[in-house]
């Protein structure tokens, strides 16, 4: 096995598209290192991104924040006002493993590991975030939601990288939150995920949602119909109601050893509604 | 935590009852201590075992020609390399093995009988040619259906995996073979007439799924073999005595010949008493002639190592209105796994134990599966049936409108009781655990939304067993104390304490270590809860051989008889007629005069250590549930138990709390997860959920003290106690909360929050 650290996002790109066997870009490891050890994998070419600037840097653009896809989950909360701009996205990240795994986890990592439970995910499709992909074929950039597509299975073409996320200027009274369900309290993968990003007009009513589920289909949802109804004219409870019938209804989960489709599915309501009480907290706040 | 026993506790003792600094303490927090994976020889290689993916098939032939002759491969074992041996049932810790079964158990021979059996293993120069030999071994399987769960094994036409095993227990002897291993029954009286005088009968099923002992440590060994059959194994283990008559025994080799030396264990709760890697890495260093280390993947550990049994339970408990019980009734279906040994036997002892009863009556059944063979895990049994025997009490105080304690004080075993499973119990702590539960602060403390209070007991027997102790007086006054159990939680800190309590010396005076096979005698293994009461015991008869001699010595000098010389405060003085003739010396000044007066002094005791006396324990758990989600999360618990004396208390507490998280994680969280295909799809600590620290709340502790007259410090054994209470405790805290009777383990919230929609239909949901 070659290990490879280049500088540069066009050294890497080379490299990865050079490679005729399997190849794989390594960011904290803490998905990679796992699967290598435990024989899920076993490629023959690691490129350890975390020597490039771009994927380690946390900048202000357009008045939001562009991220860098190697950037650790415990940088992210270091980081001045990010935390208070898109309290969601950072606590999501944070949510993942242990305080060890968070110094080294990177969102890039959790999005291109390509699990459907992957924590930073959903809140990362609420934000209405971008991801900023580099290939052989020069850069474009992709709504998160468009970049996994199943397990295991992302839109990236070979030799592409997820380079950074853009986290939007955020509109005025606008909240995210993020919760997931674990049957214990850290170290474990979400058995469902909600992540729910919301705009509230001056007298209070929400104008806009975004919505979005992991663990409970092939790949994290953002769901339409869900944001939709929180728009509507009734009162909170109601539309919290709704919001939990909406969710249930996008959810498409399979029974295995972290949950039954029941279980998950009502859950998912659960979530989304506490979610959605947080976010409604935060945007009258902010 | 709770300071019932005081740090300096009433002048009765010095050391004992204290909260010293334990001397494996810095090697532990500084990385120097070496733990079972630690250990390196040079020249040795890494040792690999390809492992059945089949739970259940026939071997039709192995093909490790390929594997042999990559380079770098040095040795390949398989069946061929281990002699079949008879069939014997011997004690392993407080569980039974048949030889017949361990060869088969470390290496396959005519059937794969779970996924992860060991097929073959090879020694090679580095993990990835060991890993690449493993790939080029050919098994030519016959796949045989498989059976995985309890009842299913029982029934008529189900897969056999033995074709010869008859149920042993029953009268006359089946005809035809079964998974049925074994027949057990326990009691006395008459329980249907105890049933007829019954005001209330309370009859429930209970399942519990098999847990895992989920020690830290992975097992780990290095074995060499020299070129004339010498042979060395440094390994992680409960008992390397066991480890060396186990593999002696399957190796055809002279137990002399064979030397071990347990390394610092990370863990082991009653799994580290068997053998797994020590006999293959023996037989690939001597094939080999190179020394060879194998060390388990954690994958390896959930899949090839023993777990505790699952279990099919039912019981059916008869009161009166008053809440006397007057009869209790069980029937247990253990699975063993593989083989032939669930601790059934031991779990229908104690189901009713903590209980004066007249009618009682427990049978059980040792029965076989295609899983792990299991393995001891503290409490072997214990745990399964006391948790349904508790429930059962508990949802009869419930019924009668009781209070649970006050219904346990009126059926508490007491001294002279006579036990379920047949004798009088001697100086027992139940009821004062029971009046400490009664008395304490969380008891009466209120309970906040969605929360609910439970309160169940536990008991366990404990062992004592072979054991040998050596305390040598070094020349400058020093000791150096010698053990052979190993250290799991804190032993070698309580030996020197009773030894420094019996000498009068100060403590930093005596370094303790475990010994190895070749140093002692023979040791059983520190299992049954038995380390510091039978070490204890033997350490306190080497300390008083030490007094002995140095008195004997002191009296040679002076030139007085040797019971005109008396042994006070880490000194001799001349007593009685002659008190006052010459000067005291301290033990310092024996042991510089010892080569002058006879030679080196030094106590050496052999003993098989009799009169353990069992612990009995009261727990309280305090539950909240999270009602839309059905998470349940343990907010308050008191574990209460008698020690008989607490020689350390806080490795005494240690212990309470070790197993009261592990019961919670039973409770909650833990359970093996099978396919259709019989293969275990949770082979890791992310999806085989023990509780993390934050899963856990501070786990108060209050040590009750009846001593136990038949050891010199009063101990009982504490370790195996705290695992029984909690599942129970916490069940009965879930009824409280919620109106349901949870009855299958684990509660986890997908259960908890179905059997709560549920109940709600139904109306009979609290919340
Ligand atoms: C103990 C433990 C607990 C965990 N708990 C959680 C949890 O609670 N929630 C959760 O969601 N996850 C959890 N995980 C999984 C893991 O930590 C996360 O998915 C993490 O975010 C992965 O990031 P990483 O930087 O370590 O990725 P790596 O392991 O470096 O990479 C993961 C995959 O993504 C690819 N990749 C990485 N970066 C890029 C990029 N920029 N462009 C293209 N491909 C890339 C790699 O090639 C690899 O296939 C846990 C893992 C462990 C070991």
């Amino acid at each position: 096995m070659r290990y490879e650290a280049p500088n540069t996002l066009d050294q890497a790109v080379a490299l990865l598209a050079a490679e005729l066997g399997e190849a794989r870009v390594l960011a904290g490891g803490t998905d990679l290192l796992v699967q290598m050890r435990t024989d899920v994998i076993d490629p023959v070419l690691l490129v350890d991104i975390k020597g490039i600037a771009e994927t380690r840097q946390i900048r202000e653009e357009a008045g939001g924040f562009r991220i860098g896809a190697a950037v650790t989950g415990a940088e992210l909360k270091e980081y001045p006002r990010l935390g208070s701009v898109w309290p969601g996205v950072v606590e999501a990240a944070n949510l993942i493993g242990s305080t060890q795994i968070q110094g080294r986890a990177t969102m890039g990592g959790n999005l291109c590991n390509g699990s459907p439970a992957a924590d930073s995910v959903p809140a990362l499709i609420a934000a209405g975030a971008r991801a900023s992909i580099v290939g052989p074929q020069g850069r474009r950039d992709v709504a998160v939601e468009d970049v996994m597509l199943a397990p295991r299975k992302l839109s990236l073409a070979k030799g592409e990288i997820v380079a950074s996320f853009l986290l939007p200027a955020k509109p005025p009274r606008t909240g995210d939150a993020y919760l997931r369900f674990i049957p214990r309290t850290e170290m474990d993968i979400a058995v469902v995920g909600c992540g729910i990003c919301l705009t509230l007009d001056a007298r209070g009513a929400c104008t806009a949602a975004r919505v979005s589920l992991g663990a409970v289909a092939e790949r994290p949802l953002l769901v339409a119909e869900a944001a939709r109804v929180l728009t509507g004219n009734e009162a909170l409870p109601v539309l919290l109601q709704k919001l939990d019938a909406a969710a249930r209804a996008a959810c498409r989960p399979i029974d295995d050893k972290r949950g039954t489709k029941d279980y998950r599915i009502k859950v998912a309501g659960v979530l989304a509604r506490r979610a959605a009480q947080i976010a409604y907290q935060r945007a009258r706040e902010s | 935590m709770q300071e019932k026993v005081k740090d300096a506790p009433s002048s009765q003792f010095k050391w004992v009852g204290t909260r010293a600094v334990r001397p494996d303490g810095v090697d532990k927090v500084t990385g120097r201590a070496r733990f079972g994976a630690d250990l390196a020889m040079p020249g040795q290689l890494v040792g690999k075992v390809l492992r059945s993916p089949h739970p259940h098939a026939r071997i039709r032939a192995i093909d490790v020609s390929a594997a042999a002759n990559l380079p770098g491969v040095k040795a390949v074992v398989t069946r061929d390399d281990f002699k079949d041996q008879p069939s014997e049932f011997i004690p392993a810790g407080e569980m039974m093995i048949n030889y017949r079964d361990v060869v088969r158990n470390v290496m396959a021979r005519e059937k794969a009988l779970y996924e992860g059996h060991p097929i073959a293993a090879v020694a090679a120069t580095s993990t990835s040619i060991a890993k690449q030999a493993l790939k080029l071994i050919k098994v030519d399987y016959e796949v045989l259906p498989h059976v995985i769960d309890v009842v299913d094994a029982m029934q008529p036409g189900a897969p056999l995996l033995h074709e010869d095993m008859i149920t042993a227990g029953v009268e006359p002897a089946p005809k035809t073979p079964s998974n049925v291993a074994k027949r057990v029954e326990f009691g006395h009286g008459d329980v249907a007439a105890g049933f007829a005088q019954a005001e209330i009968i309370v009859e429930r099923a209970f399942t519990t799924k098999p847990v895992h002992q989920g020690y830290i440590e992975p097992h780990a060994c290095v074995a060499s073999v020299s070129e004339d059959g010498q042979a060395d194994v440094w390994v992680t283990t409960q008992g390397h005595w066991i480890v060396r008559a186990h593999c002696a025994r399957l190796l055809g080799w002279d137990v002399g010949k064979v030397r071990v030396t347990a390394a610092e264990i990370g863990g082991g709760f009653g799994g580290k008493t068997v053998v797994y890697l020590e006999p293959l890495a023996l037989a690939l260093s001597k094939k080999a002639r190179r020394p060879v280390k194998m060390v388990m993947t954690r994958e390896e550990v959930f899949r090839a190592s023993g777990p505790t049994s699952g279990a099919h339970v039912h019981v059916k408990i008869g009161a009166r209105k008053d809440g006397r019980i007057v009869a209790g009734e069980a029937e247990l279906k253990y699975q063993a796994g593989a083989f032939a040994g669930s601790p059934v036997q031991p779990g229908a002892m104690c189901a009713f134990a903590p209980y004066d009863l007249e009618n009682v009556k427990v049978v059980g059944y040792d029965v076989v599966t295609n899983r792990p063979k299991v393995a001891a895990y503290r409490a072997p049994g214990g745990p399964i049936s006391e948790f349904a025997v508790e429930s059962v009490i508990d949802e009869i105080a419930r019924k009668l409108g009781m209070d649970p304690i006050a219904l346990r004080l009126k059926n508490a075993a007491k001294q002279g009781t006579r036990a379920a499973y047949g004798p009088k119990f001697g100086p027992i702590g139940f009821v004062e655990t029971l009046e400490a539960a009664k008395a304490h602060a969380h008891w009466r403390t209120p309970l906040q939304k969605n929360q609910g209070r439970g309160v169940a007991s536990g008991f366990w027997f404990n062992i004592g067993g072979e054991t040998s102790v050596s305390l040598q007086l070094n020349e400058d006054g020093t000791l150096s104390l010698t053990a052979g159990t190993p250290d799991i939680g804190g032993l070698r800190a309580s030996l020197c304490m009773m030894a420094a309590e019996e000498l009068g010396v100060d403590l930093d005076r005596i370094r303790v270590q475990i010994g190895d096979t070749g140093q002692l005698g023979y040791n059983f293994l520190t299992g049954g809860s038995r380390a510091t009461f039978s070490s204890g015991m033997a350490t306190v008869e080497a300390a008083r051989e030490v007094i002995k001699e140095a008195c004997k010595r002191a009296a040679k000098l002076w030139e007085l008889p040797e019971d005109a010389v008396e042994y006070m405060s880490g000194g001799v003085r001349p007593a009685g007629a002659n008190a006052g003739k010459h000067a005291p010396m301290t033990l310092s000044d024996i042991a510089g005069i010892a080569g002058k007066t006879g030679g080196p002094i030094a106590g050496y005791a052999r003993i098989n250590a009799h009169g353990a006396a069992p612990s009995f324990a009261t727990h309280i758990a305090d539950v909240e549930i999270d009602p839309e989600t059905g998470k349940a999360t343990v907010v308050r618990y008191t574990a209460i138990q008698d020690a008989g004396r607490a020689i350390h208390p806080s490795y005494v507490e240690g212990q309470y709390q070790g197993g009261v998280a592990q019961g919670i994680g039973w409770a909650l969280n833990e359970e093996y997860i099978y396919g259709p295909d019989g293969r275990l799809q949770n082979p890791g600590f992310l999806d085989y959920r023990v509780p993390v620290a934050s899963d856990l709340p501070m786990i108060d502790t209050v040590i009750v003290e009846v001593p136990n007259p038949r050891h010199p410090y009063g101990v009982r054994g504490v370790g195996e106690t705290p695992i029984v209470p909690p599942m129970a405790a916490i069940a009965n805290a879930l009824a409280d909360a919620t109106g349901v009777r949870f009855t299958d383990l684990p509660m986890s919230p997908p259960k908890v929050l179905a059997a709560l929609d549920e109940a709600r239909a139904a109306g009979t949901a609290k919340m």
